[in-house]
């Protein structure tokens, strides 16, 4: 069984078609990358994983559970993280702060305990920054620890959402964009960083990205999309080289 | 600027920042806790009334403050508590059961309301707590066998552990009273703060979007919000019904609600000192308006011309300047006093430049 099946997925706005009768697995522990032209519909894949959409038809399965059944907020619950296209992070905490947000799907205290930060609340407290400390290690986020989010560079309000996503222990890392804006330099972090996401923590990737550098560095495979359906699928070097992929990037030959 | 090295995640978890700033806090509270013998019994009841205020303003920061949804009708959950308080303790239940419970009883209602009132954003929620605000008014003159309506309702002392506690009869008891329950309510939101609760209020201002991605249930996050703001407020209620010891159905009306708001804008929104800085101002602006009148007329004459309106009118001059220039409030303004002295002569001008898109869930939709 795949970790991540979606089937026959079709999402109308109005007489507009976002995604039409779309269906992928991703598998446990691969890099899977969604390509295509702007307004391809590959965002909104990922907002349907994410439950802000409802589907019109299809379902969405995440290891053995449907997703369609699940509130929005239910989604980080099951392991599925996501990162967003223009960074949504909360600009008036430190990135600490912003991190231990992400740990959010593991409290187990309650009100009253909080608010009397018994022996449970501390315990989880310490517990959390253990996590959190392990993604900032790895992310190389130490100076930025105690910085507000929105006195931060762009570059690194990338990482930190990256960082956000990996606090919540994912089974399922949605990267949407990942390398959009960055510096040669830093997407070449990126990419290094995604190899180890997935090797070094074993979670799965599931990434939309317009690099075809850093796509076919990472991603064992790719989708490719135009207008809400699937053009091709394969490894990154098939799609690369199939017909209707160069197509829709391009045009018709004349 | 003090660099602490951190070798224990206690450190970083404790709300203070080292010995030396928990010596400050400590410091303060004893001079608190003093002042009864260096103040005269006018200004201790003063005193008394900024520890109020700024209790009620701790409950409206957790929703306005740290939650991003502005209410303009904290005054009734004031009332809801004031009038709950005093009713409990007249069918016999002792002061020590009745307050909390007061309190519970306001957070309660206050969560219920919020149900329906937190699918609204924005300007629109502001209006729906205006219009309850100006409700409960009628609501208090309708229900006159429980509220004593228009003529309203008195309370003299409490008793409390056998000691009686009154405003004028025993001034100190009562400040003691205050400012007990006001380190209560501050250390309680100072933990709220430090651990998950307050953490996805502050996810759900800043990004309601990716706050749900994390896993944070957006409606019932604000639910919980809305229920401990109008628990605490429900509780300053009760001590301004104390304080005042006699209040009707205009005593909490929606002037109220809006000095509330007022008040934490100028102390400076999602930070709890904030909450105090506002009630200094907001306790204390009167008492320096009546000064410096009696000041300017003594040497300009016309001192018995009463002007109407001229508290309010300068209250929203105050608002309207900290807007335009100091959106952080009293207290964004002490953060880069601060900094300027810590970094000294580092400083740059727009090290806080970005502030202004603050409230980014309160944005119109």
């Amino acid at each position: 069984m795949s970790l991540l099946e979606i089937e026959n997925v079709t999402l109308k706005f109005g007489g507009l078609t976002a995604v039409d009768d779309l269906s992928f697995s991703v598998e446990e522990g691969e890099v899977f990358a969604i390509v295509g032209p702007n307004g391809a519909g590959k965002s909104t894949v990922f907002n349907l994983i994410s439950r802000f959409y409802d589907p019109y038809a299809g379902s969405i399965r995440f290891d053995g559970h449907d997703l369609l059944q699940v509130k929005p907020s239910g989604v980080a619950a099951y392991g599925v993280a996501r990162t967003f296209q223009n960074i949504e992070l909360f600009e008036h905490a430190t990135v600490l702060q912003n991190l231990l947000v992400g740990r959010h799907r593991h409290r187990k205290t309650n009100v009253l305990s909080e608010i009397f930060f018994t022996p449970s609340a501390r315990r989880q407290e310490i517990e959390n920054r253990e996590k959190v400390e392990e993604v900032i290690d790895f992310l190389d986020l130490q100076a930025y620890r105690d910085k507000m989010i929105a006195g931060l560079p762009y570059g690194v309000r990338k990482v930190v959402e990256v960082a956000r996503a990996l606090s919540t222990d994912p089974k399922l890392l949605l990267l949407d964009e990942p390398a959009s804006g960055l510096s040669v330099e830093e997407t070449t972090d990126m990419r290094w960083w995604i190899d180890d996401i997935r090797r070094q923590m074993g979670i799965t990737v599931l990434m939309v990205e317009h690099d075809m550098g850093l796509v076919s560095g990472v991603s064992d495979r790719v989708l490719a999309m135009a207008d809400g359906a699937k053009l091709a699928m394969g490894t990154p070097a098939e799609v690369q080289s199939h017909p209707d992929v160069i197509e829709a990037y391009l045009g018709h030959a004349a | 600027m003090r660099i602490v090295f951190k070798t224990d995640y206690m450190q970083d978890i404790r709300p203070w920042k080292d010995g030396f700033q928990l010596s400050l806090y400590l410091i303060l509270l004893a001079i608190a806790v003093a002042a009864p013998y260096l103040l005269d019994i006018f200004y201790l009841g003063e005193l008394t009334n900024v520890l109020i205020w700024a209790i009620a303003g701790l409950g409206l920061m957790v929703l306005t403050g740290h939650t991003g949804q502005a209410s303009l009708g904290h005054a009734a959950f004031l009332a809801i508590g004031c009038y709950s308080n005093v009713i409990l303790i007249e069918q016999g239940v002792p002061f020590i059961i009745a307050f909390p419970l007061a309190g519970l009883l306001t957070g309660v209602i206050g969560a219920t309301i919020a149900i329906p009132a937190l699918r609204l954003h924005g300007i629109y929620l502001a209006i729906f707590t205006l219009a309850l605000s100006i409700l409960m008014d009628d609501v208090i003159v309708l229900s006159e066998p429980i509220t004593g309506g228009v003529a309203g309702k008195y309370i003299a002392g409490v008793d409390l552990l056998g000691l009686t506690i009154d405003r004028w009869g025993t001034p100190i008891l009562f400040y003691w009273l205050t400012l007990a329950i006001t380190v209560i309510v501050t250390l309680g939101y100072i933990n709220l703060l430090r651990t998950s609760l307050g953490r996805s209020f502050i996810a759900v201002r800043d990004s309601e979007v990716s706050a749900q991605a994390m896993g944070v249930d957006i409606a019932k996050t604000k639910t919980v919000s809305f229920g401990l703001s109008c628990m605490v407020t429900g509780w300053a209620g009760a001590l301004m019904g104390l304080y005042s010891g006699a209040f009707n159905n205009e005593t909490f009306s929606v002037v109220i609600s809006i000095q509330l708001l007022m008040m934490i804008v100028i102390g400076g929104l999602g930070s709890i000192h904030g909450a105090f800085f506002g009630a200094v101002v907001i306790g204390f602006l009167p008492q320096f308006l009546s000064i410096a009148k009696e000041n300017v007329s003594a040497v300009f004459g016309g001192g018995s011309v009463a002007i109407p309106g001229l508290e309010f009118g300068i209250f929203g001059m105050i608002l309207i300047l900290f807007i335009l220039f100091e959106p952080m409030g009293l207290y964004g303004r002490w953060l880069k006093i601060r900094t300027f002295f810590e970094l000294f002569p580092f400083y740059r001008k727009d090290m806080f430049k970005r502030q202004k898109s603050y409230l980014k869930t309160e944005r119109l939709r």
